[in-house]
C-alpha cells in the first residue's frame, strides 16, 4: 500500500485484502461448523444408547428423544456448514450463524450427558445463572483490558488489578459498609493502574515485563496484608458481608429471562452498563475516536493536538479501576470475605477474551461468556455425569485463545501501536 | 520499541574500554539500590504489620521513643530470621554437625536451583527478542514427563537418571517449542500462546493426577507415584541435606548457555534475531527458524527446571509441582539481565529468599518475600526511579527497554 495514496484507494486496498482472507477464513468456519455437526451426528449419537434426555427450564422439564435429537442437530449443523463454505454468511449474519451452531450442539451435547450418568435432569437455566456469575468479574477484566489496550498499553496486570480490588472491597466493606467497598475496590485498582501508567507511560518499561511484575506485586502485597491484619481480626477487617440481590421489577418476573438476568446484585448491572458504555463510548463519541487515534497512530494523533499521554494516562485509571471492580465481584460480590489469591487466573483469563474478542467490548464480552460457560459446565456436569473428564473441558478456552491468535478463524490483530511508549520528539 | 526511545551509542574508540567499565559498575550500583530501596519498603511493611508497634503508634506524640524501638526490633528480627534460614543460622550450628552448619546455604542452594535453570531459560528467550512467560507450564510438562519416567518404567541405575532427564529436556522442549513454531509459523504473539498454555499444562497435570497409572495408590490424594530410588538425582552433601545434583545440572547449563550465546554462530544468529529481526532477516538469517529453536532451549531449560523439582527436591508430582517458580524465573532473569553469569547469581539472591522465608515467618507474612522480589525488579526495569530518589547521574543503561513492543511486533 504506498502512503501517499488518497483517501479512496486506500478504502478499495482494504477491501481487497478483506475478501481474500475472506475467502479463508469462511473455508476454515466451514470446516470447523462441519467438525461439530459431523461430532453431533456420528459420535454423539452412536454414544447415545437410547432413552430421552431432560432439559430443566426452571422447573419445567423438556424431554427430546436423546438419540435423534443428536441426529437432527448434526443434519442442520452440516446444512450450516455446507452454507458457509459453498456462500457464506453476510457481516451481519455470521455472529448468529456462529451463535445457532454452538446452541443446537450444545443441545445434543446435553442430550448425550443427559443419558450418560445416574442423574438425567440438566439444569438448564442453572447452568446459564452459573454461566453470568463466573462471566461477570472475566467481563469487567476484559473490558479494563479493552480500555488500556486501545489506548496502547498493554495491560498484563489485570489479575493484579482484580485481586487488589477483591481485597479494598473485602476491607473497607468490613470497616464501613458492604456497598462502600465497592469504592475500596474502584480506589485499589486504579491504584494499581497509577503503577501500570506511570512505569510504562513515564518509565517507559516493557509493558508485558511490568505486567508480570504488578501481578507478583499485587498477590504479596494483599497477601501479606491479609495475613498482617485480617486473617487473624477477620471479624473486624474481613467480614465485608456481601452486596444484596436486587429484583428489577416487572422484568424479573419474566420467566427464565428474569432469573438469569434480573436477580442480580450491583456489581452485575453495573456490569451491564459498562459493556454497553463502553461500547457505545469507544465507537460513538470524541472520547472514543481519540482513544483509538492514540492506541493505533500516537504520533498523527499527537500532530492534530490530542494530548496522548494525558489521555493514556486516564484510560488506563479508568481500566483498572473496572478491573478493581470486578475483583469486588469475588469477595463482596460472591463469599463475602477475602483470601489469598481469590482471583486465582481470571484476570490472565480475561486477557485472553480481550484477545480472543479482537480488542472490542463486544467481542471481549462475548468471549468472557463463552469462557465462563466453559468453566460453568466443568462445574455443573459433574453431577450428572463422569463421562467427561472436567479439567479437558477447563482446557478449551485457553486452546480456542491459542487457535484465535494463530489466526485459524480470522485475523487477529491488535491496535498499531499496542505495547509501545509515546516519546514526542 | 520505535528507536525514538533508545539512544544509540557511538562511543569514540579509545574511549570504548572506560565506558563499559562504567556501565558495568552503573548497572551493579542500580543493581544495588534497588535491592536496598525494596529492603526499605519491606521494612515499612513489617513495621506496619508488626503489632506492638501499631499499638505504640496510638501514644506516638508522647513517645516516639517506643514506636521506633519496637519497629527496629522487629525489621531488626525478621531480616534476621531471613538471614539465619538462607545463610548461616548459629541456633542450629550449635548442634556442630554437618546439618546445623550448611543446612540454609543446603536450602538456598536447593531452592536456587530450578530459579536458575528457569532464569536461564527466560533470559535466552530475553536474548532473542522474545517473552517466555510460558515457564510454568513448561516445567509442569517437564516434570511430568520426567517424573512419568522415572515411576512407570524401571532401568538399572544410572541409565534411567539419564533417561528421566533427558525425558524432562524433552517434554519442555516441546512445550516452548509449540510457542515457538506457532510464533514462527502464524504469528501468534508467543506471550499470549505461552499463558494459554499455561493453563493447558496445568489442566493435564490437574487430569493426569486423577488418572490410574499416573496418581498414587489409594487414588484418594491428587498426588502421582514416587520416582524410584533409580532415577533420582543424587544428593551432593550427604542424607541430612536436601542439596542434589540438580545444581550441578544448572550451573553446566549456565555455562552452556553463556558458551552458546558468547561464542557460537547459533547465539550469534539468536542475538543478532533480538536485536533487530529485519537486520538479521536482510543478513540471510533465517528469524522463523531462530524463534523455533531459542523457544525449544528456553523450554528445555524449564525443563531442567521441572526435572530438578521432581528428580530431586520431591520425587512424586503433585498439583503444586511448579510452586510459582515459572513466575520466579522471569524475574530471576530481569535481576540477571539476561546474562548467565547474572542468572546464576540472581537464582541464588532469590533462592535464598525462598529458602529464608519459613523461619521469617513467625515474624512477618512470608508474602515479604514475594513483595521485596517484584519490587527489585520494578525499580530494575525503570532505573530512572532510583536515579531520581538517589540522584545518580543518568546513563544510557536499561534493561528490558529494547525489549518493549507491542502485540503485533
Amino acid at each position: 500500500m504506498s502512503t501517499t495514496a488518497p483517501a479512496e484507494d486506500l478504502v478499495v486496498d482494504l477491501e481487497v485484502v478483506d475478501t481474500t482472507l475472506g475467502a479463508r477464513t469462511r473455508l476454515l468456519r466451514a470446516v470447523a461448523y462441519g467438525v461439530l455437526g459431523l461430532i453431533s451426528l456420528v459420535w454423539l449419537s452412536t454414544a447415545i444408547h437410547g432413552g430421552t434426555a431432560h432439559l430443566v427450564f426452571d422447573g419445567h422439564t423438556v424431554s427430546l428423544p436423546a438419540r435423534a435429537t443428536a441426529i437432527v442437530v448434526g443434519l442442520v449443523i452440516l446444512a450450516i456448514a455446507a452454507w458457509q463454505g459453498v456462500r457464506g454468511f453476510g457481516r451481519r449474519a455470521t455472529p448468529w450463524a456462529a451463535g445457532v451452531t454452538f446452541v443446537l450442539f450444545m443441545v445434543a451435547f446435553f442430550s448425550w450427558v443427559s443419558t450418560q450418568g445416574h442423574h438425567p435432569d440438566i439444569e438448564v437455566v442453572g447452568l446459564l445463572q452459573n454461566t453470568i456469575a463466573l462471566a461477570v468479574p472475566l467481563i469487567l477484566g476484559a473490558l479494563a483490558g479493552v480500555l488500556c489496550e486501545r489506548s496502547g498499553v498493554i495491560n498484563v496486570a489485570i489479575e493484579g488489578q482484580m485481586l487488589a480490588g477483591a481485597w479494598a472491597a473485602a476491607l473497607v466493606g468490613s470497616v464501613a459498609v458492604t456497598w462502600v467497598g465497592l469504592f475500596g475496590a474502584l480506589a485499589a485498582g486504579a491504584f494499581m493502574g497509577v503503577l501500570l501508567a506511570l512505569f510504562s507511560i513515564k518509565y517507559l518499561v516493557n509493558q508485558v515485563v511490568l505486567g508480570v511484575v504488578l501481578n507478583v506485586l499485587a498477590a504479596g502485597l494483599t497477601g501479606f496484608l491479609f495475613d498482617a491484619f485480617m486473617a487473624n481480626d477477620s471479624e473486624k477487617f474481613n467480614q465485608p458481608g456481601t452486596l444484596g440481590e436486587i429484583d428489577i421489577p416487572l422484568l424479573h418476573s419474566i420467566p427464565i429471562i428474569g432469573p438469569l438476568f434480573f436477580e442480580a446484585n450491583i456489581v452485575v448491572y453495573l456490569t451491564y452498563l459498562l459493556i454497553f458504555g463502553v461500547d457505545v463510548a469507544l465507537f460513538r463519541t470524541r472520547w472514543g475516536l481519540r482513544t483509538r487515534a492514540i492506541g493505533e497512530h500516537p504520533k498523527a494523533a499527537d500532530t492534530v493536538g490530542i494530548r496522548v499521554l494525558a489521555l493514556r494516562y486516564r484510560n488506563v485509571l479508568i481500566g483498572s479501576a473496572i478491573a478493581g471492580l470486578g475483583g469486588a465481584y469475588f469477595t463482596i460480590g460472591s463469599v463475602g470475605g477475602f483470601a489469598k489469591n481469590i482471583t486465582s487466573g481470571n484476570g490472565f483469563i480475561a486477557l485472553a477474551a480481550v484477545i480472543f474478542g479482537r480488542w472490542s467490548p463486544r467481542g471481549a464480552t462475548a468471549a468472557a461468556l463463552l469462557f465462563g460457560f466453559a468453566i460453568a459446565l466443568q462445574n455443573n456436569l459433574s453431577i450428572n455425569t463422569d463421562a467427561i473428564p472436567s479439567y479437558l473441558l477447563a482446557m478449551l478456552p485457553y486452546v480456542a485463545t491459542i487457535v484465535a491468535v494463530a489466526g485459524l478463524v480470522g485475523k487477529v490483530r491488535a491496535p498499531a501501536a499496542d505495547g509501545e511508549p509515546y516519546v514526542k520528539q | 520499541m520505535s528507536a525514538t526511545t533508545v539512544t544509540p551509542e557511538t562511543p569514540a574508540p579509545d574511549a570504548a574500554p572506560k565506558r563499559q567499565r562504567s556501565q558495568a559498575w552503573d548497572t551493579a550500583l542500580v543493581t544495588l539500590l534497588s535491592f536496598v530501596t525494596a529492603l526499605f519498603i519491606g521494612a515499612i511493611l513489617i513495621a506496619i504489620s508488626d503489632r506492638q508497634t501499631r499499638d505504640s503508634f496510638q501514644y506516638f506524640g508522647h513517645y516516639p521513643g517506643d514506636t521506633l524501638r519496637f519497629a527496629w526490633s522487629a525489621i531488626w528480627h525478621t531480616y534476621q530470621a531471613l538471614f539465619y534460614g538462607a545463610v548461616y543460622n548459629p541456633n542450629t550450628a550449635a548442634n556442630h554437625n554437618l546439618a546445623g552448619y550448611l543446612g540454609p546455604i543446603s536450602e538456598t542452594l536447593t531452592n536456587a536451583t530450578p530459579l536458575i535453570a528457569g532464569g536461564l531459560a527466560v533470559g535466552v528467550a530475553f536474548r532473542a527478542g522474545l517473552f517466555n512467560i510460558g515457564g510454568q507450564g513448561q516445567i509442569i510438562i517437564g516434570a511430568v514427563c520426567a517424573g512419568f519416567v522415572g515411576f512407570h518404567w524401571h532401568m538399572p541405575a544410572g541409565i534411567h537418571l539419564v533417561a528421566a532427564v533427558l525425558a524432562g529436556l524433552a517434554g519442555g522442549a516441546v512445550w516452548g517449542g509449540l510457542a515457538g513454531l506457532l510464533k514462527a509459523r502464524t504469528g501468534a504473539h508467543e506471550v499470549i500462546t505461552t499463558i494459554m498454555l499455561n493453563y493447558v499444562a496445568i489442566n493435564l497435570l490437574g487430569y493426569l493426577l486423577s488418572v490410574r497409572g499416573f496418581q498414587a495408590p489409594p487414588y484418594g490424594q491428587a498426588i502421582a507415584n514416587s520416582v524410584d530410588s533409580n532415577a533420582q538425582l543424587p544428593l551432593l552433601l550427604g542424607d541430612s541435606l536436601r542439596v542434589h545434583a540438580g545444581l550441578i545440572l544448572s550451573i553446566a547449563a549456565a555455562v552452556l548457555v553463556w558458551w552458546l550465546l558468547t561464542y557460537s554462530r547459533l547465539g550469534f544468529r539468536l542475538r543478532a534475531v533480538g536485536a533487530n529481526p529485519n537486520a538479521a532477516r536482510t543478513a540471510g538469517m533465517s528469524v522463523e527458524n531462530s524463534y523455533v529453536v531459542v523457544m525449544l532451549i528456553s523450554g528445555a531449560l524449564c525443563g531442567l527446571a521441572g526435572v530438578s523439582q521432581v528428580l530431586g527436591t520431591n520425587p512424586a508430582i503433585t498439583g503444586d509441582i511448579d510452586s510459582g517458580i515459572g513466575f520466579d524465573a522471569i524475574t530471576v532473569a530481569l535481576l540477571g539481565r539476561a546474562n548467565p553469569v547474572g542468572t546464576v547469581f540472581a537464582g541464588l539472591l532469590f533462592g535464598g529468599l525462598r529458602a529464608g522465608s519459613p523461619l521469617m515467618q513467625q515474624y512477618a507474612p512470608n508474602e515479604l518475600v514475594q513483595v521485596i522480589q517484584a519490587l527489585i525488579v520494578l525499580f530494575i526495569a525503570a532505573p530512572a526511579v532510583i536515579r531520581a530518589i538517589f540522584r545518580l547521574k543518568t546513563s544510557g543503561s536499561t534493561v528490558g527497554a529494547d525489549l518493549a513492543k507491542g502485540w503485533n511486533g
